[in-house]
């Protein structure tokens, strides 16, 4: 165990080196630059920002001085918010996206589960349908839209909870956000659990505990819903790094100080910094959490064992 | 002992309905049947009998898409209709259930001790702990080795056989009346079947169980039941003591059952035959495991130093048990797997062929699988099918004259050549492996491998294939290499026969002489575990 553990992390080694100098090369390889701004700027003021930040040097020098700064933790500083460096802007925001992002990931498998589950024990009812439908409106209606629509009934029209922002911090501000985070999730989840619930509950195995006269829960619970987790718990991994690590439109539209937005205004103004940061942040997310999935699953199915 | 005469489960008028897309389709048909105490009864029938759904009506096992109606008392309590929570209390408990698939049968996630103990737990309340002690005494019972290690084992780490004689543990646990068997033995090799089927008659003739053997194999019938009832479409034909049923049947279809035994033996082609097909030392191995960060793989020699020489005109039949390496070693012989040695087909060396030089051959080599549901394509019509070989080994032909040879093809293997123009999951098990067949024959090959073509069909089925497979051998002087694990037809097929076992020949020979007089312990021990269990 403890080696497939380090075995792992060794080759996320190469893995991360591999994330980084891809995103390097097609980041400066799209048009444009971090100072090409709408007006543009004097030709001394550029040249001296140029020279600042070293982007007169050939490309292979930027990317070998890149990585030596990052190898030591320097990520250098942002292009945008120039009076930060990428690992303050990251250790600022992080936090908050994780706080969020982590009840929302326990809102999408918790609600996703028990959804799946009780649509599978009741198949082809009325009950399975409406939560299937359910899980379609999850995944189709994008989550700039169930954000405003949230607002709008529970901030404005009921004024029931905070319209956005963080606040002190309790629960109130976050249930409103959170939702519209793990909505498309626990869709996802949904129907993950529904399908594999469904394939679980005709195994043979399950016509033997039923054959041995166990009761009805001890069946679905103990037998088939082990079993049916499984291909779940491989999807944590991904959506799990994606939660965790912010997303731009919720943080936007509930002004959440969180790291999601950095990446897409990071890409839009070419902060090149800014990018690889956050690259690095969601490559190191999906690595880590892969290895957790892994290990879970290892301890789920005998089959898998990690030695 | 249980007195004999005691009925313990009476069936009476006992119907199995599955609504489906297509209508009410009636499973069982009315049926009624006593079990006494301590026997064994036989519930014969081939694949759509209704002989599994009876008992699994019985038990509340049915799928969603099933209803049973009619009555089926034990010990004079009405089952049928019985509340879950109700049934719960008999199944398991007083009447038990093993099944035919040990491999899936078992919950992978948990160790075999405690399934054994689950049922113990909920019957007879008590901790897992307090069970152990019973597991353990189980385990031993039905002959596991090391019983104390392999109760934390997880299924996965246990033979076919073993995993029958968990199932069995399990089905004893609560020392029952009735055990209901489920094609007990049918997917296990044929020395393994042997010694489960004494297991269980030693355990009967311990603990006094009735034992209700739900089977299509009238040997083990013969050998294992007191009394049988022969059932086909959803109702007994016949019912009566085993003699009464094996000597004087009453019911044309029992005769036909009993008569569709595979029969008639094969010559051997003259010495002077040219051989069609040679393998010389052929050794396949495969890797297990291995990858970029795990280290190296292990190999497995599948097939270790194999010579066949097959003749053109004869039969070769391959037999062994599952992991023998007989499939592999087909595969090999036609350059499919690519193992080392030498090979020869008629008087081309083909040992260095790869892919692209062995496919103007490959028309004149064909093989037939033994599952005639997977191995044809549900998205192709069987016109498709057949003709699909053509396109590439007879790029020239017209499509009126691939569709004469459709035709012709499906004549020649006894199906309507209508057929061509519909799906194959139109068609039952026999009528798809006609299909298989005639995708190979509509190539006029020289060379059939033939992997277990019958081993998914009903007795009946299998004699007709039999039959077909003879007639065209003779009208095309064809050379057969037929690989079975099912000695009967094995017999009834080939002239020459080689025993297979852990990827080398023990014993090859003509096959009277392989049959009659084997001088290999192990052709010995396969031969009396298939034809006097």
């Amino acid at each position: 165990m403890i080696a497939f553990v380090l075995r792992r992390l060794a080759s996320a080694v190469p893995t991360l080196f591999i994330v980084v100098t891809i995103s390097f090369f097609l980041m400066r390889f799209a048009p444009g630059g971090p100072f090409n701004l709408e007006r543009p700027l004097p030709p001394a003021t550029m040249e001296n920002l140029v020279r600042t930040y070293q982007l007169d040097q050939p490309l292979w020098r930027q990317y070998v001085t890149y990585i030596t700064n990052a190898v030591t933790g320097d990520f250098g500083p942002s292009y945008i918010y120039k009076d930060n460096s990428v690992a303050e802007l990251i250790g600022k925001g992080l936090p908050y996206s994780i706080e969020l992002g982590f009840y929302a990931l326990l809102l999408a498998l918790i609600g996703g589960v028990t959804m799946g589950t009780v649509a599978a024990l009741r198949q082809n009812s009325a009950l399975d349908f409406s939560i299937m439908s359910l899980a379609t409106v999850g995944t189709t209606v994008p989550n700039f839209v169930v954000g405003p629509v949230l607002t709008l009934v529970f901030a404005i029209a009921l004024s029931w909870l905070p319209a956005g922002g963080w606040g002190d911090g309790s629960l109130r501000f976050l249930i409103l956000p959170m939702i519209a985070l793990a909505l498309p999730q626990l869709a996802v989840f949904a129907r993950l659990t529904r399908g594999s619930m469904i394939e679980a509950l005709h195994a043979d195995h399950i016509r033997t505990a039923r054959a041995y006269g166990l009761p009805a829960r001890v069946v679905v619970v103990t037998h088939a819903m082990r079993g049916a987790m499984l291909p779940v718990v491989s999807y944590l991994a991904p959506c799990a790094a994606a939660l965790l690590t912010g997303s731009a439109v919720v943080e936007t539209i509930f002004t959440i100080p969180g790291v999601g937005r950095y990446f897409v205004l990071g890409a839009i103004n070419r902060d090149y910094t800014l990018v690889m940061g956050t690259v690095i942040l969601i490559a190191i997310f999906v690595i880590v959490f892969n290895l957790l999935v892994d290990i879970l699953y290892g301890l789920l199915d005998p089959r898998v064992r990690h030695d | 002992m249980a007195d004999k005469n005691e009925t313990i489960l009476a069936i009476r008028d006992l119907k199995v309905d599955f609504t489906t897309p297509d209508g009410t389709v009636n499973a069982v048909k009315g049926i009624s049947l006593d079990v006494r105490a301590g026997e064994t009864i036989a519930v014969v029938g081939e694949s759509g009998s209704g002989k599994s759904q009876t008992m699994m009506g019985i038990m509340g096992l049915l799928a969603s898409n099933g209803t049973v109606t009619g009555s089926a008392a034990y010990r004079g309590r009405e089952l049928i209709g019985l509340r879950p929570s109700e049934l719960n209390k008999v199944r398991g408990a007083k009447v038990t259930m093993i099944f035919q698939e040990p491999m899936t049968s078992l919950d992978p996630l948990y160790p075999v001790g405690r399934q054994i103990a689950e049922p113990i737990v909920h019957h007879r309340g008590g901790s897992y702990k307090e069970a152990r002690k019973r597991v353990l005494e189980l385990l031993e019972l039905v002959g596991i080795p090391e019983p104390a290690r392999r109760m934390d084992s997880y299924p996965h780490e246990l033979s076919g056989g073993q995993r029958q004689r968990v199932m069995i543990a399990m089905a004893l646990a609560n020392d029952p009346d009735i055990l209901i068997a489920d094609e007990p033995t049918t997917a296990l090799d044929v020395t393994i079947q042997a010694q489960i089927l004494k297991l269980l008659r030693s355990l009967q003739e311990r603990f006094g169980m009735a034992i209700v053997l739900i089977t299509h194999d009238l040997g083990i019938v013969r050998h294992f039941a007191e009394r049988v009832a022969v059932m086909r479409r959803g109702e007994v034909v016949e019912q009566g003591t085993t003699a009464d049923i094996f000597e004087r049947p009453t019911s044309d279809y029992t005769r036909m059952l009993l008569a569709a035994e595979p029969h008639g033996r094969k010559a051997s082609p003259p010495d002077t035959a040219p051989i069609i097909l040679e393998g010389r030392d052929v050794v396949v191995d495969y890797r297990i495991g291995g990858g970029l960060f795990s280290g190296g793989a292990a190999l497995f020699r599948a097939v270790d130093r194999v010579t066949v020489r097959l003749r053109e005109g004869q039969t070769i039949g391959i037999v062994g048990e599952s992991g023998s390496g007989k499939s592999t070693l087909g595969r090999a012989l036609l350059r499919l797997i690519l193992g080392s040695g030498h090979y020869r087909f008629g008087s081309t060396d083909i040992s260095g062929y790869d892919r692209s030089r062995m496919r103007p051959l490959r028309k004149a080599m064909q093989l037939v699988f033994q599952d005639p549901y997977g191995s044809l394509s549900p998205r192709q019509t069987v016109g498709e099918v057949i003709t699909e070989g053509l396109l590439v080994h007879e790029p020239d032909l017209g499509k009126a004259e691939r569709d004469r040879r459709a035709v012709a093809a499906l004549k020649e293997v006894g199906l309507d050549p209508d057929a061509r123009n519909r799906y194959p999951h139109e068609f039952s098990g026999g009528q798809r492996q006609r299909i298989a067949i005639a995708r190979a024959m509509i190539l006029k090959p020289k060379v059939v491998i033939l992997d277990e073509p019958t081993s998914a069909l009903d007795r009946s089925v299998q004699g007709q294939v039999i039959d077909l497979l003879r007639t065209l051998q003779d009208s095309h002087r064809l050379s057969y290499i037929f690989i079975s694990h099912d000695l009967s037809v094995v017999r009834a097929m080939s002239d020459y026969v080689v025993v297979m076992k852990d990827g080398r020949i023990v014993e090859e020979g003509e096959t009277d002489r392989i049959f009659e007089a084997p001088a290999n312990a192990y052709t010995k021990a396969l031969i009396g575990a298939a034809f006097h269990i």
